[in-house]
């Protein structure tokens, strides 16, 4: 009797669909077909939005005129210079805040004030100060990433474990000897968060930026395509923007697997 | 604004230091002294006029209760608190092992052992300390890859590596397992004899304090209720004469342990109260 009612459960399996249910790759490539199509039969016009063949055509074209590159470079030196300032500035700050009970009264409540404050909403101000050349722009990408790399430093430095600062202080560590030993390290996870984000928001603050007047970049590459209605040459620019944004992250995730092989979770990897 | 007073002198690890029984001789000078210390946090005195003297390579176990002061009077001697303007003597290298061993995780195992030392040759003065904890081999590890047990070697070599002339240990075999905490007190015992710190091991595991130390201090109210000099010969077991000064230890800490019947009285120990007075 069971081994008959066994029988029956095991002959109406339903009917499996191999691999597909898992196929996260399926309904993107479905997406590109369909754009595809709708473009082939005129559904989709051409002013409108480019077929994904007429944007792959247009990108290696791009590339192999220099065009692409050089454009690209223009505005990689203007993130990483905003980036720059904005380490350096951060790290001082954060540094100096988190260490001492007079730096964070002096700091902070400054850098809480800034932050209220939309960055981008300072780019009339920055235009008005520096006018429409490479400053204002490089200014506007180190004032908005600052924020995220200060708060998290100083979050960092202020959540050292104190009982590690105070073996190391039994051992003769102080001073500079004990930020560098203890309290950097200590603060360095938190530090990679606050990079990470402060990446994500130079890419958002570059395209914002190289609104303003630009003579080279992927701004300039975007605004032009946009006079002459060229939508293949602005969805080339999109997906070099979510490029960037994803090779940022995999530059962080580089550095932090070097920096922090300590940590259990990736010693384990 | 008068510098607080606090003498520091180099400590002869050379000297030969007392065996036990380690009453010093009064001519050698003692490595910890402290008179009449108090230590006050608002309005509560958590160390209350306390006499401590501290012989060179002399072995002290502190009990006493939470709360009692212990930890307090060892991060007075590990500099780690301030003492104002009382007179406090240590010698000028101390080392600390901790509860939880402390190690940064951030670098490995050789590197938190050579913490905070710059001369050439760290690496091989590490390794060195690392091999007599038995660690040889765990070098290049990881902190958070080690056991618990690991770890306290770990600390212990960081401890050593310094040749402190005071070893202060802060109840460092609390967390671990009864075998391994077994181990650890035989490696104790071996490292001191081997290095001849003058030793203050604060516990609240009146055993442990037996099997190790040349004195017994019990800890009451910030002031040394009772002191037991241990005359016993190591390795202690826990046989009769251990068990009549435990039960003596037990009850100035409040504790009132059944008698045993196999147990020899007053053999063994002295007892010395601290108005000076002593029993036999």
């Amino acid at each position: 009797m069971s081994l008959a009612i066994a029988d029956r459960i095991s002959s109406a399996r339903p009917f499996r669909w191999p691999r597909l249910s898992r196929a996260r790759w399926l309904s993107p490539v479905l997406l590109l077909a369909l754009w595809e199509l709708g473009s082939r039969l005129g559904v989709i016009p051409e002013r409108v939005l480019a077929a994904p063949s007429t944007v792959a055509e247009t990108f290696w074209a791009l590339t192999i005129s220099g065009e692409l590159p050089a454009n690209l470079l223009v505005s990689l030196a203007r993130a990483a210079a905003g980036l720059s300032i904005a380490l350096v500035v951060a790290v001082t700050l954060g540094l100096v805040a988190g260490l001492s009970r007079l730096g964070e009264t002096a700091i902070d409540p400054l850098m809480q004030i800034k932050r209220t404050i939309p960055s981008l909403a300072l780019t009339p101000l920055f235009i008005v100060w520096f006018g429409i050349g490479e400053t204002p722009k490089i200014v506007l990408i180190a004032v908005a990433t600052t924020f995220p790399i200060y708060l998290n430093l100083f979050a960092g430095v202020r959540g050292i474990d104190v009982r590690l600062v105070e073996a190391a202080r039994s051992f003769g560590l102080s001073g500079w000897s004990l930020v560098r030993e203890v309290i950097l390290p200590g603060a360095l996870p938190s530090f990679f968060v606050g990079l990470r984000y402060a990446l994500g928001v130079s890419v958002l603050v570059l395209v914002v930026a190289e609104q303003i007047n630009a003579q080279a970049g992927l701004g300039h590459l975007i605004n032009n395509a946009r006079d002459f209605m060229r939508t293949d040459i602005i969805v080339v620019c999109l997906l070099v923007y979510a490029l960037l944004g994803l090779g940022a992250d995999a530059l962080v995730r580089t550095l932090e697997r070097r920096a922090l092989a300590w940590r259990p979770s990736l010693v384990e990897q | 604004m008068v510098q607080p007073r606090i003498r520091r002198r180099a400590f002869d690890t050379v000297s030969p230091a007392p065996a036990s029984p380690s009453i010093a001789p009064p001519s050698v000078a003692p490595a910890v002294k402290l008179t009449g210390f108090v230590r006050q946090f608002g309005e509560n005195r958590v160390i209350d006029g306390l006499d401590l003297s501290i012989a060179p390579g002399e072995f002290v176990a502190l009990l006493g209760a939470s709360g009692s002061g212990k930890t307090t009077l060892l991060r007075t001697l590990a500099g780690l608190d301030p003492v104002g303007h009382q007179d406090v003597t240590t010698p000028s290298t101390r080392a600390v092992v901790f509860q939880d061993a402390r190690l940064l995780p951030w670098k490995k195992v050789w590197r938190n052992v050579a913490l905070g030392l710059k001369d050439k040759g760290v690496r091989a003065r590490a390794e060195a300390a690392l091999k007599e904890v038995g660690l040889g081999h765990r070098l290049d590890a990881w902190p958070s890859t080690l056991s618990g047990g690991e770890a306290q070697r770990t600390a212990l070599a960081r401890a050593l590596v310094r040749e402190p002339g005071l070893l202060l240990l802060d109840e460092p075999f609390a967390a671990l397992d009864a075998l391994t905490r077994l181990k650890m007190h035989d490696l104790v015992l071996n490292l001191w004899s081997e290095h001849k710190p003058a030793v203050l091991l604060v516990t609240h595991d009146v055993d442990e304090a037996i099997a190790l130390a040349d004195r017994v201090l019990v800890l009451n109210k910030g002031k040394i209720a009772a002191e037991e000099h241990i005359t016993l010969e190591r390795p202690r077991a826990p046989d009769a004469r251990f068990q009549v000064i435990r039960r003596r230890l037990l009850g100035h800490l409040g504790v009132e342990a059944p008698v045993s019947l196999q147990e020899a009285p007053h053999e063994g120990a002295l007892i010395a109260f601290p108005t000076g007075e002593a029993v036999q």
